[in-house]
């Protein structure tokens, strides 16, 4: 099926087996391998990627239902050489061991903390009327769907809070 | 062979004089991985578009294959090749060694119409892209006899039988010390079948160049994955060259090849193309290993003061009726504490499930988590504070074998741990603090993990820009052997560390044993200072013997190196001048390490102290960690931020095999009741609540040249002790079967009448 999907600003028009996940189109099709593989069911979140600003799990989603839409992978994060400032933070406070997660991870984070600025309400807001405060226990509760074996969760904590202070 | 004296001289890395030891530095490899262009084995560049394969799984524990029919997959849109057992290109006989230095034997896949296991290979297609080939795969129709399978471990105890080779380690009279002790625990503890849940699935990407074959795949060990997959296309080991550069996780489960490895290879032969082959990850359950349930039955006997008498772990633990392996869960127990009368053996049952196999910290992960809770029990007994009672069992020397420590700062472990978590707020009467509808209590428990050094080498080219690069045929699965080896480098040459590189992962590079162990760091990471020694009397050499050089004809064995130079007095030169002049591929060397003759005269552990604090919720049964902290003592540290990252991830993995890891067997199908991650639950961010780590200053001169150890199983030692030992103090139910989930918790509370 022909769609057309800007990804990472660059338009593309493919032609996709209705059958091919949004994963699947970015890794084998467009050639961004970067958004990982990890369980291909929706549970770890590996896959993440941000649509049209918002973050989700690319195989959990078919490539055609993405007609017209924004995609951005852990690939479009970084300014040339300069990284973006969660991916900056993730290198700083040693935020993964064998990194397969974390393309995931950092772009969950990078949409947890668009939601957070935008007062979206999660599980462990006390107030789910007034602004969102990034407490630790926000972080852990909203990035709970990006598994990490290595178990680097101390310093992903650690670094989602970095990168937190350095786009305030 | 050098001795161990040898090592205690000075050098390069034990002065540590640019300090690039122990620094902090961020992850050599880290912006190819944030940026997502580290390209695992899958995703590696291909040089023709390649064709997909999907491998497809038995339903059946255990029998043979009845019928096939392949015809509507050959028929399917896409579809290149369908194998199984009736058509697979040749390959050895299992357990082939053609070459008697081969480090694996012969693992053909599709190999037979016999089923051993569920989730075992039985069909593989090929297609043009993954949609077509998974469709196939699902068209593939078989059918089975089956025949009578043996699943359960706990009905099968009465089958145990010795473990291979092995005999009970008997030191004094166990009985006759029990017998006669004043005071005594009688316990068994089940800790159940894990699964290592690596995030990168299995998988390899292949081509042929000519007769060769080249392999991207995601294993621990270079040679072990080459010599394996050489002995099975029946070709000598140089006709595959194997890369494994960036590897999604391992833990052990990794350690060898499975059978993506085969079929890629076969296929890409097969069809002229490149093959890229990846496990689902509900086949990564069963076509991989596990760690397998271990019972554990624990007999202590003190006298009043606390002093042990009797020690015994008697563990009994499964395996795959056909791939023996043995869950050494007592083995740690022979180092840990004094007591005169000592008994530790273990027995196996053969089971006709998917194999048992390595995971992160083999013995000690499950083993602990009996020992260290029978100690706990014991001190409630005596009455005693659970680390003063390990201090009262402290052992002058090995109590296994006589042999002095290397080094050993356990108790110290133990006490600054206490000091620094806050112990002596513990309240030791179960039960006694509570926060609303939360109990609230703390454990400890010890650590302890061998340490290891295997035989290594590596290579060193120095250039004309003055960089060094190092290669090595080693892995990193995550731990930061990239970083560290880059630091050794740098330290032991006076470079810093842009001026140095890291290849690894190749299988034409000087051989590595690879990760597995907790060996990794100290074994390659000792012939990279090797190597720099023998680059560094090289480059003393050829500056000695050269007249353009400031400093010609002087005492080579007098130089030394710092700022990128090599330094005489008041002279210098650069060494990117030396490699220049060496010639277009500057200056090459190789070198490696060996075990010393006498590094087995000393006793050579890892050791930590857990500490943990635990809600436990009155209503629900839920148990919550509420803070965890390590204090370890393993050597020398590289990198005290990436040690730091082994060590608390270990713990992590602590806190899954006590409250969530576990993966029952299906009684009627020989299938594991979870095959995905929404089932098996390994720890997730919620999960994990302030959980630090400090790692003591120590060296270890009998361990290597540098004085390190392995950090990278120790965490997870004793860390889910300590949690159930923090849940019996919280609510004063014991319960020894893990993980300690919400059901268990809440009947035993409900028992108690709470």
């Amino acid at each position: 099926m022909l769609t057309t999907i800007r990804v990472n600003g660059v338009d593309h028009d493919v032609d996709v087996d209705p059958r091919t996940s949004l994963l699947d189109l970015l890794r084998e099709g467009l050639d961004l391998k970067g958004t990982k593989k990890g369980c291909d069911h929706g549970q770890c979140g590996a896959c993440t990627v941000l649509v049209n600003g918002v973050r989700i799990n690319a195989c959990l989603s078919l490539a055609v239902m993405h007609d017209g839409d924004a995609v951005v992978t852990v690939e479009g994060l970084a300014s040339g050489e300069l990284l973006h400032p969660v991916q900056q933070a993730f290198l700083t406070e040693d935020a993964f061991q064998c990194g397969y997660c974390t393309p995931g991870q950092i772009c969950s984070a990078v949409g947890l903390l668009a939601e957070v600025a935008a007062g979206q309400p999660s599980e462990a807001t006390a107030d789910l009327d007034g602004p969102v405060t990034l407490t630790d226990a926000e972080i852990r509760e909203r990035m709970s769907g990006n598994i990490c074996r290595c178990s680097a969760y101390p310093q992903i904590l650690a670094a989602v809070r970095r990168a937190a202070g350095a786009a305030a | 062979m050098s001795t161990v004296r040898d090592w205690a001289a000075p050098n390069p890395v034990t002065e540590n004089r640019s300090g690039l030891i122990g620094k902090p530095v961020d992850r050599y490899e880290g912006r190819l991985k944030v940026t997502g262009t580290a390209p695992y084995a899958y995703e590696v560049e291909t040089p023709a578009p390649p064709l997909f394969g999907h491998i497809v799984s038995s339903t059946l524990a255990r029998g043979r294959i009845a019928s096939v029919d392949i015809s509507a997959a050959e028929a399917a849109p896409g579809v290149v090749r369908v194998w199984t057992h009736l058509n697979v290109p040749a390959q050895a006989a299992r357990g082939t060694r053609l070459n008697p230095r081969s480090q694996r034997a012969s693992n053909p896949a599709l190999e037979s119409d016999r089923v051993e296991h569920y989730g075992q290979s039985v069909a593989f297609v090929l297609a043009d892209t993954p949609e077509n080939a998974r469709a196939a795969g699902g068209l593939v129709r078989i059918t089975y006899e089956a025949e009578s399978a043996d699943l359960d471990f706990l009905s099968s105890l009465d089958q145990a039988g010795p473990a291979p080779g092995e005999e009970d380690a008997r030191i004094g009279d166990f009985e006759a010390g029990y017998t006669a002790s004043e005071v005594t625990v009688d316990a068994t503890w089940f800790s159940p079948l894990q699964n290592h849940a690596q995030m990168e699935p299995c998988a390899t990407t292949a081509w042929w160049e000519g007769d060769k074959v080249v392999v991207h795949t995601s294993i621990q060990m270079v040679k072990g994955g080459q010599h394996a997959l050489a002995e099975t296309l029946g070709v000598p080991s140089d006709r595959v060259r194997l890369f494994t550069r960036y590897i999604g996780g391992g833990f052990g489960g990794k350690g060898q090849s499975y059978d993506d490895l085969t079929l890629a290879a076969l296929g890409a032969r097969e069809t002229g193309r490149p093959v890229r082959v990846a496990y689902t990850r509900q086949q990564m359950f069963q076509a991989t290993i596990h760690r397998p349930a271990v019972q554990m039955r624990v007999r202590l006997g003190a006298d009043r003061s606390g002093r042990l008498n009797a020690m015994a772990l008697e563990a009994v633990t499964h395996c795959a009726r056909n791939a023996p392996f043995v869950e050494h869960a007592a083995n740690f127990a022979r180092n840990l504490y004094a007591a005169p009368n000592r008994l530790t053996g273990h027995r196996l049952v053969r089971l006709d499930i998917p194999h048992a196999g390595a995971m992160r910290a083999p013995g000690e992960a499950p083993g602990m988590l009996s020992l260290e809770c029978a100690m706990d029990e014991l001190a409630e007994t005596l009455g005693l504070d659970p680390i003063e009672l390990r201090i009262r069992n402290e052992p002058e020397v090995d109590p296994d074998n006589a042999k002095p420590f290397s080094v050993r700062q356990l108790v110290r472990c133990m006490q600054e741990g206490a000091q620094q978590f806050g112990w002596e707020r513990r309240n030791p009467v179960p039960g006694a603090v509570r926060e609303g509808r939360w109990y609230v209590g703390m454990g400890m428990a010890t650590a302890i993990r061998g340490n290891f050094l295997l035989p290594a080498k590596a290579g060193l080219r120095l250039t004309g820009d003055g960089v060094a690069t190092l290669t090595q045929g080693m892995t990193d699965i995550g731990t930061g052997t990239y970083t560290i080896l880059a630091q050794i480098t740098g330290e032991t040459l006076g470079l810093t560390l842009d001026q140095v590189r890291v290849e690894l992962g190749d299988s034409d590079m000087p051989p590595a044993p690879g990760s597995g162990g907790q060996f990794g760091a100290a074994t390659a990471g000792s012939a990279a200072y090797e190597t720099g020694m023998v680059m560094r009397r090289r480059l003393a050499e050829l500056a000695a013997g050269d007249p353009r050089s400031p400093l010609y004809g002087e005492d080579p064995t007098l130089m030394d190196f710092a700022n990128g130079n090599i330094v005489l007095g008041n002279r210098s030169e650069s060494l990117a001048a030396l490699a220049a002049r060496a010639g277009p591929e500057g200056v090459y060397v190789e070198g490696g390490i060996s075990p010393a003759a006498d590094a087995r005269d000393w006793s050579q552990h890892t050791y930590g102290a857990q500490f943990a604090e635990v809600g436990v919720d009155s209503v629900t049964g839920e148990v919550r960690l509420r803070r965890m902290f390590g204090v370890f003592a393993a050597g020398r540290i590289l990198n005290a931020k990436l040690a730091k990252s082994q060590i608390t991830g270990g713990m992590i993995w602590g806190v899954g095999a006590a409250l969530t890891e576990s993966n029952p067997v299906d009684p009627r199908y020989g299938s594991f009741l979870h095959q995905d991650l929404g089932g098996y639950l390994a720890p997730v961010h919620a999960d994990i609540v302030n959980l630090d780590a400090v790692l003591l200053d120590e060296a270890d001169d009998k361990a290597n040249p540098m004085g390190i150890k392995g950090v990278g199983e120790l965490g997870i030692c004793g860390a889910g002790a300590a949690i159930a030992n923090a849940v019996y103090n919280a609510c004063g139910v014991r319960l020894r079967d893990y993980p300690l989930t919400p059901d268990k918790v809440l009947a035993a509370l409900e028992a108690k009448g709470l």
